[in-house]
């Protein structure tokens, strides 16, 4: 018994090592580094919506999850731990004034977990932006704002 | 006459509205049946699975806790397979390529398809991952799991199920 669990240790441990390098760019765990004072909570970020107010929103996650339900007026920009998908966000808003409201989302995994937002939100600040939102999106897209009965637009 | 055109016109949007929305899948629910070329380059149809255990894994080389969850699913594959168990991955990266490199590195046991929107859709909307259905010898779904991945307590799932199957 005490080998199995030693082995099943082993396989974890290996698995964490052999994947390093699949998690360099992701860098799992980077969300906690985002301020809670930028964040901003579904029900908040929807109420905004109700009201008519609509500043620019970017999905920086995977376009598998975008197709199937996003969130109205947002555009995909592209995976944060990507380099095109970065690149694909600042060409979205290089044109907007830094003092602009902008919103990034991404929901794919588990808060502590995405691979994108963070760098989403670090290329963001980097370009200047001051009033840069992230949706807390603790669980993912489909929990935490889909199933609350938040708006979306369909496809897939 | 204007009305019923009205009426018709309303009706089909509303149907087109319908259409767009997926069914919230639950566990008594039938799985959908999808038929996908898996990346080994054999052919996978849940169908022909009838009669078997199967988990059906919604996983992507971008989510670490279904990376970390993959050699733990190699090893129910390994234990139960023999006894009518089968695993499959569904993966949700937008390439095939990138599942690919994931696969050079990590052993897979299992098939793996590559998913899309309209799997997912078929699914009820996988807005999240993981996202593991486990699936009865009668094809209806026993089990959903969404969130960290939990190897007991699926072990403990998929050793229930084969037992029934066999009572």
């Amino acid at each position: 018994m005490r080998l199995a669990m030693r082995l099943a240790i082993l396989a974890h441990l290996l698995t964490v090592l052999l994947l390093a390098p699949l998690s360099a760019s992701a860098a799992p765990g980077d969300a906690l580094t985002i301020p809670a004072s930028v964040q901003i909570q579904p029900a908040e970020l929807a109420a905004m919506l109700k009201a008519g107010d609509t500043p620019p929103i970017l999905q920086v996650g995977f376009s598998v999850m975008y197709q199937q339900a996003h969130i109205p007026n947002s555009q995909y920009a592209g995976p944060g731990n990507k380099d095109d998908g970065l690149l694909n966000l600042k060409s979205h808003v290089d044109a907007l004034p830094r003092d602009r409201l902008v919103v990034i989302y991404c929901g794919c995994c588990p808060w502590e977990k995405c691979p994108n937002i963070a760098a989403a939100y670090k290329q963001l600040i980097g370009m200047g932006f001051t009033k840069v939102k992230v949706l807390y999106l603790a669980s993912n897209f489909g929990a935490d704002w889909v199933d609350k009965g938040y708006p979306v637009i369909r496809g897939g | 006459m204007l009305r019923v055109w009205v009426a018709a016109f309303l009706l089909a949007l509303t149907a087109s509205a319908h259409a767009k929305t997926p069914i919230k899948l639950k566990p008594g629910a039938g799985a959908p049946q999808f038929v996908r070329s898996d990346l080994q380059g054999h052919p996978f149809d849940l169908k022909t699975q009838r009669g078997k255990i199967v988990l059906i894994d919604f996983w992507a080389s971008w989510c670490p806790p279904c990376i970390i969850a993959i050699p733990h699913l190699s090893q129910l594959q390994k234990k139960y397979g023999a006894r009518g168990f089968q695993v499959v991955g569904v993966s949700m990266d937008d390439s095939a390529d990138t599942v690919k490199e994931t696969m050079q590195k990590i052993r897979f046991n299992y098939p793996v398809v590559m998913g899309d929107a309209k799997l997912g859709n078929l699914y009820g909307g996988v807005l999240g991952l993981p996202l593991q259905f486990l699936v009865g010898a009668d094809g209806k779904i026993l089990a959903i799991r969404s969130g960290a991945f939990a190897p007991t307590a699926l072990d403990s799932k998929i050793a229930a199920a084969l037992a029934e199957r066999r009572e």
